[in-house]
């Protein structure tokens, strides 16, 4: 490593060291010395050679065991790194690695808590100073990687809190598709999964991060994600939960640095159970010409409560975002908050908007589908699923399909 | 097909419908005509089973079985359906899937692509169900609905409304198709029960009979065409004064 990185790792852990304690802003504040380190795990040779509940539970969050339509892969299950792979075709365009093994090869420094505050709060400060892997995916200049690269950090022992630290990096003109997958194996019901993830997507780039979360009810996530464009890059974010969590608090950032840079997410989240979900995006627009578009669609059923935030913040005149969120609650005992946030910051010509509406199901609508012949369970099945069904004309076939799919899986009793 | 026996509704407080009887035969169209709040659409949606309309009297029977109390969707199962004169938008559905759905339900549901070809809908098959159509686009998919469904008794509430003159021709070939009312001999005998406040669809099918509703009462019957005729001299004030209605 070189030693201006191990200076600047010091500095990191001084930092982390500090905010050890420190809670988040939003969120239920946890007790992190509850987690405890789990076993280690080798590394298989195939990711058809894992164990049968270990696949199942990768395959539930989209990872391809046969990688035939992916360009990489990387599995974490716990702390151990169990493989990792870049396709032959794909070799010198595409890297794959823990990032604790790119820290020891590459100069990371421009990136390494570059984008995300190490001592923002006491998860941050925990993924610095209790690291525990974490992907780096990087793709070269000009490369367009026309297969999804695969990502899956999977928890397979109760209690244990996994702690990733991830980099993705799209190089100049570069494309990438990239499917990460969060989950348990099958009896795993408590644990907490820490994920800082840096992304960088460089001059006429193009990232769509695709991510699927399946967790259980007494499991409590805290991501830190910030995207950084340079001019002309795009960064698309999909965020999908149809599975019940303890608590889940992340509001992911892409920062629009670059002139005529632009991002987009689209939130997807089913409240289930007791779920407590304080999930949102923020979009900085700072350079000329960015663009931002941030939608949710949010269903709370049972017990679950929702709050879905969403901020644009407009730093340059020639600018323009826009928020779309709406949510169906689907139960008396369930709670929808919607707090969309415009800012307008020195640039009085920044163009921002939202709507936002929450709300049940529309009687007029179930009539309607059921007098084409659906049942009124059918009709509002429906109505939930194609409400939580998002046309994302950005996306490439594979990754629509695959966001399909998870939906389309989710069964209808849990809408 | 449909006989309607001394039919009350009522719609929050207040009584709509009085009294109605009605008897649609196997293969026959009715046009339905009244001025605005008359009752026209209440009727409709009663027949259909919404349960915003509730039945204080009478009964509504479809293919001799009482269908009074059944479900909306237990109805369309049977054969009914209902082209809607201002449907909801569906956001998250597209009008493929809800056509696959009706093709589904029907008992010899249509080709969804080839009725779509001829109805001119091609490009709405991707789009949410009427979320931004114009009149005659949501007047074709609705069209659509019903042919893909090949229901035995259609009923269709102002089809010709809000439409174009080009999209009226379109529109009224659909409904004699559907009806079964076209030159060829249809594959089975449907039943209709049309609203229409110009008539001008009639140019397109054979309507068998006419009804006047006024103040949610049945006050005329007849020729469809005879009707319209009177109505368009006299209004329908002179409908009320007519020597038919004097006789009641």
């Amino acid at each position: 490593m070189p030693e201006q990185m191990s200076a600047r790792l010091e500095e990191l852990n001084r930092l982390a060291e500090a905010a050890r304690d420190k809670p988040a802003a939003f969120g239920p504040d946890l007790d992190l010395e509850s987690f405890r380190l789990p076993a280690t795990y080798q590394p298989v040779s195939e990711l058809t050679g894992l164990a049968e509940p270990i696949r199942r539970a990768a395959a539930e969050a989209g990872i391809e065991p046969s990688e035939e339509h992916r360009a990489g892969s990387f599995l974490q299950r716990d702390h151990s790194v169990i493989y990792e792979k870049v396709q032959s075709r794909y070799q010198g365009a595409v890297e794959v690695m823990s990032t604790q093994e790119a820290l020891g090869r590459f100069d990371l420094q421009p990136y390494w808590w570059q984008a995300v505050a190490v001592d923002q709060d006491k998860y941050t400060a925990r993924a610095q100073l209790a690291q525990t892997h974490g992907y780096f995916i990087r793709v070269a200049q000009g490369q367009q990687v026309e297969r999804p690269i695969q990502a899956c950090l999977l928890l397979s022992e109760n209690n244990v809190s996994q702690n990733v630290h991830n980099v993705i990096i799209v190089e100049e003109g570069a494309r990438a598709d990239v499917l990460t997958g969060c989950t348990i194996s099958q009896g795993v019901n408590e644990g907490l999964h820490i994920g800082v993830s840096e992304f960088y997507v460089k001059r006429g780039g193009v990232l769509t991060f695709t991510m699927v979360h399946n967790w259980a009810e007494g499991f409590h996530v805290r991501p830190r994600t910030v995207a950084v464009l340079e001019e002309g890059a795009v960064f698309v974010s999909n965020y999908i939960l149809v599975r019940p969590a303890r608590s889940i608090q992340a509001y992911p950032t892409t920062i629009c640095r670059g002139a005529g840079s632009s991002s987009r997410y689209n939130n997807i989240i089913l409240g289930l159970k007791d779920s407590y979900l304080d999930l949102g995006s923020r979009i900085i627009l700072e350079g000329p010409g960015t663009r931002g578009e941030s939608i949710a669609r949010t269903i709370a059923r049972d017990r679950s409560t929702i709050i879905a935030r969403g901020s644009l913040i407009g730093r340059h005149d020639d600018t323009i975002g826009h928020l779309d969120c709406r949510g169906l609650l689907l139960s008396g005992q369930a709670t929808v908050r919607a707090i969309p946030e415009l800012h307008a910051e020195g640039a009085p010509e920044s163009n921002l908007s939202h709507e936002a509406a929450i709300g049940p199901i529309a009687e007029e609508e179930v009539e309607y589908l059921m007098a084409r012949g659906l049942s009124r369970d059918e009709a509002i099945s429906m109505i939930t699923h194609g409400f939580l069904k998002l046309d994302m004309p950005e996306l490439p076939p594979v990754v629509q399909s695959y966001v399909n799919s998870v939906l389309e899986a989710t069964p209808a009793e849990a809408l | 097909m449909l006989r309607i026996e001394q039919l009350s509704v009522r719609v929050g407080e207040r009584v709509v419908l009085k009294d109605i009887s009605l008897h649609i035969p196997e293969g026959e169209s009715h046009a339905l005509l009244g001025p605005n709040g008359s009752g026209k659409t209440t009727l409709l949606h009663t027949i259909m089973g919404f349960p915003r309309y509730q039945v204080l009297a009478g009964r509504i029977l479809f293919r001799g079985e009482d269908v009074t109390r059944l479900p909306v969707d237990e109805r369309a199962r049977r054969g009914m359906a209902l082209a809607f004169q201002r449907p909801p938008v569906v956001r998250g559905i597209k009008v493929r899937q809800l056509a696959e759905v009706c093709a589904r339900t029907g008992e010899d549901g249509g080709d969804v692509d080839l009725l779509a070809s001829e109805l001119e809908v091609e490009g709405l098959l991707g789009r949410e169900v009427n979320a931004g159509f114009s009149g005659g686009e949501t007047k074709r998919t609705e069209l659509l609905q019903l042919l893909a469904q090949h229901p035995r008794f259609a009923m269709l509430d102002e089809p010709e409304s809000g439409v174009d003159l080009d999209s009226i021709n379109l529109l009224g070939r659909a409904i004699a198709r559907l009806l079964g009312k076209e030159d060829r001999p249809p594959a089975h005998r449907v039943s209709g029960l049309i609203i229409t406040h110009t008539g001008r669809i009639l140019q397109y099918f054979h309507a068998d009979r006419g009804h006047v509703l006024m103040q949610g009462a049945l006050v005329c019957s007849g020729n469809p065409l005879d009707l319209f005729e009177h109505i368009e001299k006299h209004g329908y004030a002179g409908c009320m004064e007519c020597a038919v209605c004097l006789s009641k």
